[in-house]
């Protein structure tokens, strides 16, 4: 025998270790869940790393009302399926409540009112610790982030001000009111996510693979028709073969045209795209080469 | 099926390792082209006169607006023969900080040397940083070949020159590779203006280096990290200990004892949540029962009782200290965390000071200040089940964490138990 793991098992028994020294360290953690394909393998992770136990914290999503009908459908039934607690943390009821404000135009989006009601509700629920599933390849500030990213008592992140992580000892120290984001996909990459939900046999919203849609054309990306979206002069809804590659805010994510409709197809896709999955459909993104940094700081994802 | 191999690099602007990196990522399809578009975009605001590939890895508005990196930055691609996580540390500021962290977790440091200026001041310290880290492996490659007409005398005389010095350090397998990264020459497909060099590419290197038998597979070593107590009937009498495999193989019916109490006991199972496996070894996530009820909580260890670590309240070690606001003296109370134990410590002595230029000693010193890297005695409140660091990088390793503000302010390396 030798002792070799493949690098989806070394990814995974990683991540897992994350997971329970969380767990074990931390008083009240949480996992972030939205039912994007990065959130469902965090639970497929979390749930192996505590079996034949219970999730030892609930999961909680930040629901921002323009949600894609099937991922809503999917998250109820992964969270049924788990045995896990939901949280919700209502974008709609912070808007409500006056702690946040709609944006207004055309290209209003609730992605950034997002941080508000995570925030809000990380000090309602008193979390020390929320799981995300951020992956450094992401996006270039995420690739100087941290496993275990300290958070002030404001939830903001300082880049220039990170604790130093060496081996597989991780800080967890924290004061009353600050708390820790952790990162256990931190290593991961979006073509090693397919490869494990692939190897896991994870079931996904159906809206990551091929399917007819109505779709029109908004700043070169492929925006789904909905309510929640008042199209423009000169935009034309037509039925497309698209498939999602991110799943967030259904106001600012794109689809891709794909025809692919099983996760092996998926699979060769990604190692074939030429552009990332941030900045092949994700507006939030675009807004400036900073766009990323400056929503962390502020306590984003 | 595809390992995983994570390495280190090192270096400052003008040696080409951003060079060097970004073909490597370019050439193995890890740049997209939004990415590669941005940087373009970037550089040219800026007014470069080429495309900086280092924008790729400096994210931070600070770093672009700058022209600098502040922290390391992890890269990631693959081949269908290996996944790669590259630990990319800048070469100014912060400087043995970042190396030291990115050394920490890697399999492999590659350190770049500029064929026309040799080896410099730099180049050693990676090395020698990288051998205090006990990095397996160590590449040095000698970049802009084609600056120097790619002349093997160069190339030979800058080998032996690093041969002489590593004598010095403590580095198992060293690696020399004639590059230029600008060229292309030797990164990812054998150079053909190099005939006289008949070693492997950069990349067919990093694919095929032998790491399976880095980790030690002989002292048995699991720090207990969880223990998973299901409050169901279907798993009444179910008492699993969740940690992370850190050295030797377990099997069931394996005789062991359990740190600190001395408890003994054999393994009944050992589980994964797809079922059990018949053997765990390093770095594996698992959970062990055992036949046994015993009193058993985190940061215990199980061993094997004719093979236990030492155990013990006092410590020799080597120090980086990363503390920007304050130096380390002696008399110094900090917390620890070692394996899956926290404690606190006090610094009993600082013996002396190592010149990470020089490797000379300093002794009679009265403090270490951020970046310096020297030798402490420890005491800590409770003992730690700890092996050398050259023996094992899991159990020999640990932090320091100030107890005021949190922020971790040490990286240690142990060498040995302590006198009390």
């Amino acid at each position: 025998m030798d002792y070799e793991l493949s690098h989806l098992d070394a990814l995974e028994a990683e991540s897992i270790h994350i997971f329970r020294e969380v767990a074990a360290e931390f008083e009240r953690p949480c996992l972030l869940f939205s039912g994007g394909k990065d959130s469902v393998v965090m639970l497929h992770l979390a749930l192996k790393a505590f079996a034949p136990c219970s999730l030892p914290f609930p999961v909680m999503h930040v629901d921002t009302g323009h949600n894609f009908e099937e991922v809503i459908e999917y998250r109820d039934r992964a969270v049924l399926k788990a045995g896990a607690r939901l949280v919700i943390a209502s974008v709609e009821e912070s808007i409500r409540q006056g702690r946040s404000v709609d944006e207004t135009g055309p290209r209003a989006s609730r992605n950034r009112l997002q941080t508000v009601t995570l925030l809000d509700a990380i000090e309602e629920h008193r979390y020390d610790a929320v799981f995300g599933g951020g992956r450094r390849d992401e996006e270039k500030a995420r690739a100087k982030e941290r496993v275990y990213s300290f958070r002030d008592e404001f939830g903001q992140w300082d880049p220039k001000n990170q604790r130093p992580e060496l081996w597989s000892l991780y800080n967890g120290r924290h004061k009353s009111g600050e708390h820790i984001r952790v990162f256990p996909l931190s290593n991961w990459t979006e073509l090693d996510i397919w490869q494990y939900i692939a190897a896991e046999n994870i079931d996904l919203p159906t809206i990551y693979y091929s399917h007819q849609r109505e779709v029109f054309r908004r700043d070169g990306m492929l925006l789904s028709v909905s309510p929640f979206i008042t199209l423009q002069e000169g935009e034309v809804p037509v039925e497309m073969t698209v498939r999602y590659r991110t799943v967030g805010d259904a106001t600012c994510t794109g689809a891709v045209e794909s025809t692919a409709s099983t996760v092996e197809e998926v699979i060769l896709e990604v190692a074939a795209t030429r552009v990332t999955e941030r900045g092949a459909t994700r507006a939030d993104d675009r807004a400036s080469e900073a766009a990323m940094e400056d929503r962390k700081k502020e306590g984003y994802f | 099926m595809a390992e995983l191999l994570r390495f280190a690099t090192a270096g400052s602007v003008d040696d080409g390792k951003s060079t060097l990196i970004g073909r490597l990522l370019y050439d193995s399809k890890a740049i997209f082209e939004d990415q590669l578009e941005a940087v373009e975009a970037t550089s040219r605001q800026r007014g470069d006169e080429y495309t900086d590939l280092a924008l790729l890895t400096d994210g931070l508005r600070a770093e672009r607006e700058q022209g600098i990196t502040i922290d390391v930055a992890y890269r990631y691609f693959a081949t269908p023969k290996r996944k790669f996580i590259i630990a990319d540390t800048p070469g100014h500021i912060q400087y043995t900080r970042n190396m030291v962290t990115g050394c920490s977790t890697a399999d492999l440091t590659l350190v770049l040397v500029d064929a026309r200026h040799g080896l410099v001041e730099q180049s050693r310290r990676h090395a020698f940083l990288a051998s205090l880290l006990r990095v397996p492996h160590l590449v040095l490659c000698v970049n802009k070949m084609d600056l120097v007409d790619y002349d093997q005398a160069v190339f030979d005389r800058i080998c032996d020159e690093f041969r002489a010095f590593a004598t010095k350090l403590d580095v198992t397998d060293l690696t020399f590779i004639p590059v230029s990264a600008l060229k292309g020459d030797n990164v990812v497909n054998r150079s053909e203006n190099m005939p006289w060099y008949e070693g492997s590419s950069l990349l067919h290197h990093l694919e095929s280096v032998f790491i399976a038998s880095d980790r030690n597979l002989i002292d048995a070593r699991f720090p207990i990290q969880y223990v998973l107590r299901p409050m169901q009937a279907a798993h009444h009498d179910y008492r699993g200990y969740a940690g992370t495999v850190a050295g030797g193989v377990f099997k069931p019916g394996d005789d062991i004892v359990v740190l600190p109490s001395g408890f003994q006991s054999t393994i009944a199972s050992i589980e994964t949540a797809d079922g059990p496996v018949t053997e765990a070894f390093p770095p594996m996530s698992v959970s062990i029962q055992l036949s046994d009820d015993l009193d058993v909580s985190r940061g215990d260890m199980i061993c094997r009782p004719h093979n236990q670590p030492h155990v013990g309240q006092d410590v020799e070690a080597m120090v980086c200290w990363m503390n920007e606001s304050a130096s380390l003296q002696a008399g110094a109370k900090l917390g620890i965390k070692h394996t899956t134990r926290s404690a606190r410590a006090l610094v009993k002595e600082l013996q002396y000071r190592l010149d990470v230029n020089t490797l000379h000693r300093e002794n009679e010193i009265n403090a270490l200040a951020l970046n310096e890297i020297g030798r402490v005695t420890l005491r800590t409140t409770v003992p730690l089940f700890f092996d050398d660091y050259r023996r094992n990088r899991e159990t020999g390793s640990f932090i320091l964490i100030d107890e005021a503000t949190n922020a971790t302010v040490g990286a240690g390396m142990i060498l040995g138990p302590a006198q009390p």
